[in-house]
């Protein structure tokens, strides 16, 4: 087999079956749901179809612009926060003993094996202002404070909700590091966090890239979290598509939003896969 | 190593964090109250009424049927989907496609496949759940496989080739050992995902085998019950079990081994 | 070499099919797009049909009907199967239901201007008066809401109002009108929810500026939003869900809510239920026929079951839900102040919201404007 067939083979038996999945049942699905873009809403829903580009105009609204501000802002901090304590987790988890590994591992994701809206009704008994957390802050002559109802609360759901996404990939990419290299620059007189900025951060960036992007776009289009911990009383972009497609039934419009967000996450993709292949 | 001394403060504060409204979720579960929401006194009713709830149990089975189908179709395809991106292909293109459905608002995917599944006359069931859920799961499990193998050395499977192996045999021999922390990862990532998803879940359904996240969406209008929360525990005390078991039972391997 | 040519073709391909399959679509769906409101033509139903052939499908809020709903329902009308399946919401059903796909459904339950909107887009059949006798069993107002006068293609199922919900133990005065919760009193400050969806959101502020709440003025709007703004930092949330626990631990004192969710009969917290003096609206939750139905028979056979008065009761006995059906209200045993008090002539004082077809947009627009802000 010369290699060159042997190249072709590889890329048909490795990218057909996950490709032709992705055509099937994403790309055609998408296109049928984004070609709605320039159809105008019927009276009472549905979709007509007669042309117009009336809901790319409507996407300069400011008010659309205020909301993805306010989204990115939010999501912001919240893959921040998840970055911040979820790489020294998984790197501490690539530290444990083989077996305990594994344990570690399934506890990160086990709280997600409960439903979700059982675990934000737990966050509100733990947050309100009735809840344990002021009235243990009471007892010690402290609060109450506004822990619920805020973007503070929306932040933290944000980050409770995505943080394994964080510390698995980051888990991936820490494990197969070579502790060789870092004993190396050890040696050669480089301070901890000397080591980890030149040799164990360059290295595990992939992973830190997969990480914050399963963090950072979800937050984008959640809109439970908003709701039930924000009190409704801040928008993310996930809270405007939602209202297009399922309150206003404009589905033209909720497309068209649909269609701007695809817009900005593929530019966010293309960055990523250029980090993936670079390091 | 000392200065990893500090490192562990974020590692426990990370489980706390995970846990803290876990054990509230449990003691939730013996609330005597009507709600989820509020505690009012001990009592075990709930218990009895998760064992009677045919509904519930019934949504369960569809949820873990489901979850599974995913997760085995995300984790092969997925697997092989990172390594063709890897090692043979450079297209940016396929590589953001490939993740497109992981960050895609499930809303948007959940409309698509609704009209897909419409156009294409496909009548609904676990299995078209099944389908749709494998979709965004092997978008994680291929990136967080394809994390893993960025920048591993390939020369081992350029050895292999060059001793005339062929890619199958080189991915089977070679790749796959050297990938598998990031397969179980991505693995338990896509079937904790499908576990809890709704969005997609009720609008790619069939009528008959609804999963447990759409019966308890739909109580939220009298009110989820801390049927739930038993359920929940009752969860977590086999998986809980389950690991640990597994954990023994590595150990007592491992021992063997060494003798 | 190639290798590149065959990575560089795949994208390609894939757009091609992509937009090829995506046009094939858009073309089917406009051929018999319902957009063109053909107004539902009434099949022709056979009233002996052979019920034991057919099988139903009903979508419906859980916990909305009897749990024996499915074995009531195949013993006495002996259909092959009843399947019920649950909705969280009005907008997931419509979703669902307007998708244009095979959904299987026969008869779901959603709120009057749902099922308004529904048959405006010819997706409903008309109700056969004739295979109902029990729609008799009906108080004489409920076949007036302007959503659907004289019920032609929806059956009322419970229907309601919407007002403050608080705690009469902890209020300081009990509230009479909608700006005890547009603009609390110190006590009440960040104690007082209003609801997120749209309609119900701007309700309040419309109600207490004296406006219809089927407004489609831009300047009454505009007053809406000015009074909600104004209320948005005294409001400890926005919620259409969790009202009734908000209430229950205490966190709130006084919550925009429906009649029907609002806990009066709780057993520890003393709660109640005010219709402000500016007035509210009349909600009904109906049951209609899809036109997709291939057991008309048998999903007429099954309204009917649910409009008998020993059946019927049940909402109103067990989840405290006040039912149009006078025959079933006489058997129900009211406790004093119960909301199922309520009289018919009372609630018809109400405006029953309608959808408002191109202006439904604006409130949605007012509600991304409060929320943004």
């Amino acid at each position: 087999m010369s290699p060159s067939r042997g190249r072709r083979l590889g890329a048909f038996v490795f990218l057909s079956p996950g490709l032709t999945y992705l055509i099937v049942l994403l790309l055609v699905p998408l296109a049928m749901v984004l070609s709605y873009t320039v159809f105008q809403r019927g009276r009472f829903g549905g979709v007509v179809y007669e042309f117009t580009t009336e809901n790319f105009s409507r996407l300069f609204d400011p008010l659309y612009l205020s909301v993805v501000v306010e989204s990115l802002k939010l999501a912001g901090l919240a893959t921040l926060i998840a970055l911040l304590v979820g790489y020294p987790t998984a790197y501490l988890i690539t530290r444990l003993p083989g077996r305990w590994k594994t344990v570690a591992l399934v506890m990160i994701v086990l709280p997600f094996w409960t439903n979700f809206i059982i675990r934000v009704y737990a966050w509100i008994i733990l947050l309100n202002g009735e809840g344990l957390i002021n009235s243990g802050l009471e007892a010690i002559g402290l609060g109450p404070y506004e822990l619920l109802y805020n973007q503070g609360a929306i932040v933290t759901g944000l980050v409770y909700s995505y943080l394994p996404l964080m510390v698995l990939p980051l888990y991936a990419t820490i494990e197969k590091l070579d502790p060789q290299l870092r004993e190396a620059s050890a040696n050669l007189g480089a301070s901890g966090f000397t080591t980890f900025r030149k040799v164990t951060l360059p290295l595990t960036l992939p992973g830190v890239m997969t990480g914050s992007l399963f963090v950072f776009v979800p937050s984008l289009g959640n809109f439970v979290i908003p709701e039930m911990l924000g009190g409704g009383k801040s928008a993310m972009v996930g809270n405007l598509i939602r209202k297009e497609f399922l309150s206003a039934r404009d589905w033209p419009f909720g497309s068209t939003l649909a269609l701007a967000l695809i817009a900005a996450l593929l530019v966010l993709l293309v960055v990523q896969a250029w980090v993936a292949r670079r390091a | 190593m000392r200065s990893s001394r500090l490192l562990h403060v974020p590692f426990w504060l990370t489980y706390v964090f995970l846990y803290a409204p876990i054990v509230v979720l449990v003691v939730m579960s013996f609330n005597s109250g009507e709600s989820a929401y509020t505690y009012e006194g001990f009592s075990l009713k709930w218990y009895g009424e998760l064992a009677k709830d045919e509904r519930v149990l019934k949504g369960l089975v569809n949820t873990l049927i489901v979850a599974t189908g995913a997760t085995l179709i995300a984790t092969v395809l997925g697997t092989l989907l990172a390594v063709g991106l890897a090692r043979y292909s450079r297209s940016k293109t396929l590589e953001a496609l490939s993740l497109m459905p992981a960050v895609l608002p499930d809303l948007v995917i959940a409309i698509g496949l609704l009209l897909f599944f419409g156009m294409i006359q496909l009548t609904l069931g676990r299995y078209s759940v099944v389908l749709a859920h494998g979709l965004f799961a092997m978008a994680f499990v291929a990136a967080v496989v394809r994390t893993r193998l960025s920048g591993t050395d390939t020369s081992l499977e350029e050895a292999s080739r060059d001793l005339g192996a062929g890619p199958v045999t080189t991915f089977v021999k070679v790749t796959l050992p050297q990938l598998a922390p990031g397969i179980v990862a991505g693995a338990l990532l896509a079937f904790t995902l499908s576990l809890d998803e709704f969005v997609i879940a009720f609008f790619t359904i069939g009528n008959m085998e609804q999963t447990l996240p759409i019966v308890i969406y739909s109580m939220i209008r009298f009110g989820v019950t801390p049927e739930i929360n038993a359920l929940a525990a009752i969860l977590l005390l086999v998986s809980f079990t389950a690991v640990i078991a597994g954990q023994r039972l590595t150990k007592i391997g491992e021992s063997r081994a060494q003798d | 070499m190639s290798r590149t040519r065959f990575t560089r073709r795949l994208p390609a391909a894939v757009a091609v099919a992509g937009l090829a399959l995506a046009a094939a679509a858009c073309g089917g769906e406009s051929t018999n797009s319902a957009e063109t409101a053909t107004q539902a033509t009434a099949a022709a139903l056979n009233p002996n049909a052979d019920l034991t052939k057919q099988s139903l499908a009903v979508t419906v809020w859980d916990g909305y009907t009897p749990e024996e709903l499915q074995a009531m329902v195949k013993k006495e009308l002996k259909i092959k199967e009843l399947t019920v399946t649950l909705h969280e919401t009005n907008e997931v059903a419509m979703t669902k239901l307007t998708a244009g796909g095979d959904h299987g459904i026969d008869v779901a339950f959603v709120s009057g201007q749902y099922a308004q909107a529904l048959n405006e887009q010819g997706l409903l059949e008309p109700i056969h008066p004739e295979l109902i006798p029990n729609l008799a069993n009906l108080y004489p107002e409920a076949t007036q809401l302007s959503y659907d006068k004289g019920n032609k293609y929806s059956v009322p199922y419970t229907w309601g109002t919407t007002g403050i919900c608080y705690r009469s133990d902890l209020v300081k005065k009990k509230p009479t009108s909608w700006n005890d919760l547009l603009k609390p009193p110190a006590w009440a400050d960040k104690k007082v929810t209003l609801m997120t969806t749209e309609r119900w959101l701007a309700l309040p502020a419309l109600k207490s500026l004296g406006f219809s709440v089927n407004t489609d003025k831009d300047e009454e709007i505009a007053k809406v939003k000015e009074v909600l703004l104004a209320a948005k930092p005294h409001l400890l949330a926005f919620d259409d869900t969790t009202f009734g626990d908000k209430l229950i631990s205490g966190e709130a004192l006084m919550v925009e809510a429906w009649d029907g969710w609002c806990p009066t009969t709780h057993e520890k917290q003393n709660i109640e239920f005010k219709v402000p003096k500016e007035g509210s609206d009349l909600w009904v939750d109906t049951m209609v026929i899809m036109k997709s139905s291939k057991n008309k028979e048998a999903a007429h056979a099954f309204i009917n079951y649910i409009l008998n008065p020993e059946v019927h009761r049940w909402a109103a006995e067990n989840i405290n839900y006040k039912v149009p059906n006078k025959a079933a209200m006489e058997k129900v045993k009211i406790a004093p102040g119960s909301l199922l008090g309520i009289k018919p002539a009372e609630l018809l004082n109400g405006e029953s919201i309608i959808d408002l077809g191109q202006a439904s947009t604006k409130f949605t627009r007012l509600s991304s404007e409060i929320t943004a802000s």
